[in-house]
């Protein structure tokens, strides 16, 4: 988890990371791998180069999974963040760019 | 159109890979195959082109299933014995993927039907036994210019290519009639592994889906051997005939021709 950035103060504003206010976002909790990947995927293949995508998971491999599986396809992480707990769940936040079509 | 959960779960490993994604699924949904025969290596083929998401299967068999298939036609069971293969390819392929539509053809194909079955299907597996429907396969391939992976098996050895009309070799460039009758073993005396034609209509669902997805090395302009026995792969390069009877410059081959079977046991 070393690699992590987890600048993010619990109650922080989603828009301020990354400086890009996301085109889009998915609510992928509940889901698991690979299906957090394939989702993230989808959606982006779904949305045009520039924009951004916000992707909430509480499933903690996926916080180190996807960031990575999406970067080996060429798109850019700008940012991954843990929320606040709720519950006793952890919720992270990754902000990704579509870079490549 | 939008994946279903389900669809997400079942295509999941290929969306995965760079190669194929959400966009190259959709294509094979999209994609529509013809196999010649559901035989030996047409179960194997299909059994796998329908759980890739290939949308539309056409499947030509004119005979019924017999015990002798089931030492290696997976798409029938022992409950399929005496029902039209067609038929049983289509029940099993349903089941497994939903998503797959299977139109089975029970006539056996022949110069006058063959066009107007394959003109609207995007590619063309050959998976027959026997001579007379090899070359009426390919020279319709070639007046249409669909794509066509050959495969054909014998005892332990097979052969697989894939012809691309116009672009590389097709059957006749490498062997321009068929062989004179008495040339070929009779189909009694033959004899298959049964895990043959595994390998060989396996390796011929590879080439199409590459082809359908457009990405990928094909078969175009070679010849892949395979020994079972040996346990060994071999390809040979493989031309275009310029005296091609068919896709030659001055072809000879204009309207299809029905060579006389040499072996009066269909299988």
């Amino acid at each position: 988890m070393s690699s992590i950035t987890k600048k993010a103060p619990p109650q922080a504003d989603p828009s301020a990371s990354g400086g890009l206010s996301p085109s889009k976002s998915i609510n992928l909790k509940g889901e698991v791998c690979p299906y957090t990947f394939v989702k993230t995927k989808l959606a982006l293949e779904e949305m045009s180069v520039g924009e951004v995508l916000e992707v909430i998971v509480d499933h903690e491999p996926a916080v180190e999974n996807v960031p990575r599986s999406i970067q080996n396809e060429g798109q850019k992480v700008l940012a991954v963040e843990k929320l606040n707990d709720t519950g006793g769940t952890t919720t992270w936040r990754l902000v990704i760019k579509k870079e490549k079509d | 159109m939008d994946f279903s959960e389900e669809q997400i779960k079942r295509y999941s490993r290929h969306i995965i890979l760079p190669e194929v994604g959400g966009r190259g699924q959709k294509k094979l949904l999209q994609s529509s195959v013809f196999l010649v025969g559901a035989g030996g290596l047409g179960c194997p083929a299909a059994y796998y082109l329908a759980a890739a998401g290939v949308g539309k299967l056409g499947i030509a068999d004119g005979d019924d299933v017999d015990h002798s298939n089931l030492q290696r036609q997976i798409l029938h069971s022992t409950k399929d014995v005496g029902y039209p293969k067609a038929l049983s390819a289509k029940a099993t392929l349903e089941a497994l993927n939903p998503d797959v539509e299977v139109i089975p053809f029970m006539h056996r194909l022949n110069s006058e039907n063959i066009m107007d079955i394959i003109k609207d299907y995007d590619v063309i597996l050959d998976g027959s036994d026997n001579f007379p429907t090899r070359y009426l396969v390919n020279d319709a391939c070639v007046l249409l210019k669909k794509p066509l992976s050959h495969g054909s098996i014998f005892r332990f050895e097979g052969q697989v290519t894939t012809i691309l009309p116009g672009e590389g070799p097709c059957y006749r460039c490498l062997f321009e009639t068929p062989p004179p009758p008495g040339m070929v073993p009779s189909c009694q005396e033959a004899g298959v592994l049964g895990v043959l034609p595994g390998v060989i209509g396996v390796i011929q669902a590879t080439e199409v889906v590459k082809l359908l997805l457009g990405k990928g090395q094909l078969l175009k302009g070679q010849l892949l051997l395979y020994n079972a026995f040996t346990m060994e792969f071999k390809k040979v390069k493989i031309r275009r005939n310029p005296q091609c009877p068919v896709c030659g410059e001055n072809p000879t081959i204009k309207e299809l021709v029905d060579y006389q079977e040499f072996c009066q046991v269909h299988f």
